[in-house]
């Protein structure tokens, strides 16, 4: 399953090589009608009105809005951790019923498991597959080294800055080569330059694995950096109200006067769907 | 960064730092000893009740050139490694179910924290009723010395598991045994360990009172017949074994382990 990877390619930005042959990359993902209610002090919460959507294969889209709006929410029912109220996600055809490691969840605080060091951390879901020490081993290598890491294998996660445990985060995802990476706003807690540069490590990666993957963010540029489509989350109760489909050339610079044109737009639109989208802004 | 420490200055692998606390408890147990052999000495008291610590100290090296504190120690540090033994395994499975567990955690739960708040020594009465004045009377308040520290260690942890280490987990494809092997477990390990550390010192507590009334020889017992020959001596002597062994079982395992956990877990 791993040897299909993103291994031995001549690289274009960011020390990340491109595979030659065309890579099998990610499959589509069909939504229709989530929804997710819960009682809270005996009341009916909506925390997602009913959601329709329909992922390519290969499709990078994020999902922007305030905090609050059902996007994790979402998120975590595709990944099959939570379940939903009604309706059906379907991850390539077959009806998701609970977690499976065609779909992996990352999380804004990274989840390293600090009782294992970052090698065999990497190597977590692996050795759930049961592949053998010296497989996992080698497999778990090559993607440390692909997010940057190397000399870093014997590390603990206390000893480690918080771009660096998402490195860990994504090369452990990315071991177990999934078809759909569900980010849960991964660079949320990181620096501005930290976050600049795992933006453009990411889209490389995606580039060079053609993988699905839904990336949920409450910042308006980081979305129009990163997604074919945008779409654009309201709370209360939690739905999307606007999809932008982004067509600016990649690799997007966050610089560029149309991404930033793009950016106004879309601003516009969360702040008139809602006084209250406080959450989200432009930096 | 991380791997970069830098270390202070060092003379002969230890820092000023590190050396004047030493230095200090040091000048604090001198000035005690000589407290105690002052009053030793003024003769307030006969010697046999209150002896200095030369006394003491001889009557310490006469018992261990003799063999006696020597062959003392090691039968109760066998009773202790038998009765910590069983309490470990029954501790770590009986926290484990009582922590994940709802309906155990109501009932037996509930048992566990009521009978923590019954010193072990209590159980010694009984434990004589039913197996005599005998090895398994003492291992028996041993292990119940532990037992119930043991059980509320593991069961806190595995209840205060952080979830989105299992969401992680399941993520990634853990399912059944996994979970609790490689996951549960290991984030419980910080309190399974201060449940662990605080039941060696209550099953300690508990062999030495459970070996006062037990007639073979032991570090209890040989507290026991220092009283009977009216020789303070000899039971002080017992007490500073009995402070030394304790003290380092303590260090030479406990301490060790808990920094390497507290460092590795990123709790300080």
């Amino acid at each position: 399953m791993t040897e299909r990877m993103v291994g031995e390619v001549q690289m274009t930005r960011a020390g990340i090589t491109i595979q030659s042959e065309p890579p099998p990359g990610g499959i589509p993902l069909r939504i229709a009608g989530i929804h997710k209610t819960f009682v809270s002090r005996g009341r009916t919460v909506e925390a997602l009105h009913p959601v329709d959507l329909d992922v390519h294969a290969g499709e990078f889209i994020c999902l922007l809005g305030p905090s609050g709006c059902g996007k994790s929410t979402l998120l975590s029912i595709i990944a099959g951790l939570d379940s939903a109220s009604g309706g059906t996600v379907w991850a390539n055809g077959h009806e998701v019923r609970g977690p499976g490691t065609d779909r992996v969840l990352l999380f804004q605080e990274a989840a390293l498991f600090p009782w294992l060091d970052v090698q065999h951390n990497v190597e977590f879901g692996l050795r759930q597959a049961g592949i053998g020490a010296k497989e996992r081993a080698e497999i778990a290598q090559r993607f440390i080294n692909l997010v940057h890491l190397t000399g870093f294998e014997r590390s603990y996660t206390h000893q480690l800055s918080g771009g660096m445990r998402q490195r860990v985060a994504l090369a452990r995802a990315l071991a177990l080569d999934p078809a759909v990476l569900l980010m849960d706003e991964p660079f949320g807690a990181l620096d501005a330059l930290t976050r600049d540069r795992l933006q453009i490590e990411l889209e490389t990666i995606w580039a060079a694995t053609r993988k699905t993957i839904l990336f949920v963010t409450h910042n308006v540029r980081e979305a129009i950096a990163l997604g074919d489509r945008v779409l654009v989350f309201a709370p209360r109760p939690g739905r999307i109200i606007r999809e932008f489909r982004i067509n600016l050339p990649r690799p997007r610079r966050l610089e560029d006067h149309a991404l930033v044109d793009q950016a106004a737009t879309i601003l516009k639109v969360l702040h008139e769907s809602d006084d209250t989208a406080g959450g989200v802004h432009a930096q | 960064m991380p791997n970069e420490t830098r270390t202070p200055p060092r003379w002969l692998g230890i820092s000023r730092e590190s050396l004047m606390p030493w230095l200090r408890r040091l000048a604090f147990y001198l000035v005690l000893l000589a407290l105690w052999e002052g009053v030793a000495r003024a003769g307030i008291w006969p010697e046999y009740l209150f002896p200095g610590p030369f006394t003491v100290l001889e009557t310490l090296i006469r018992g261990l050139r003799k063999g006696t504190f020597v062959t003392a120690t090691l039968v109760s540090l066998r009773r202790l490694a038998i009765g910590y033994g069983i309490s470990l395994v029954l501790g770590l499975i009986l926290g484990l179910l009582i922590g994940r567990i709802k309906a155990l955690n109501e009932t037996l739960g509930s048992l566990v924290l009521g009978l923590q708040a019954l010193p072990s020594v209590c159980w010694l009465p009984l434990a004589i009723l039913w197996f005599g004045l005998s090895e398994r009377a003492i291992i028996f308040v041993v292990v119940l010395g532990a037992l119930f520290s043991i059980i509320l260690g593991v069961e806190a942890g595995v209840k205060n598991t952080p979830p989105l280490y299992l969401k992680a987990a399941h993520t990634l494809g853990a399912h059944g045994i996994a979970i609790y092997t490689q996951v549960v477990l290991p984030a419980a390990l910080p309190a399974i360990l201060s449940g662990l550390k605080q039941g060696w010192s209550f099953a300690w507590r508990s062999l030495m009172a459970g070996e006062l009334l037990y007639f073979t020889l032991s570090l209890g017992n040989l507290l026991q017949t220092g009283r009977d020959l009216n020789d303070a001596a000899q039971v002080m002597a017992v007490m500073v074994m009995i402070i030394i062994v304790g003290v380092s079982l303590d260090q030479s395992i406990f301490a060790p382990l808990e920094r390497r956990v507290r460092e590795r877990w990123g709790l300080g």
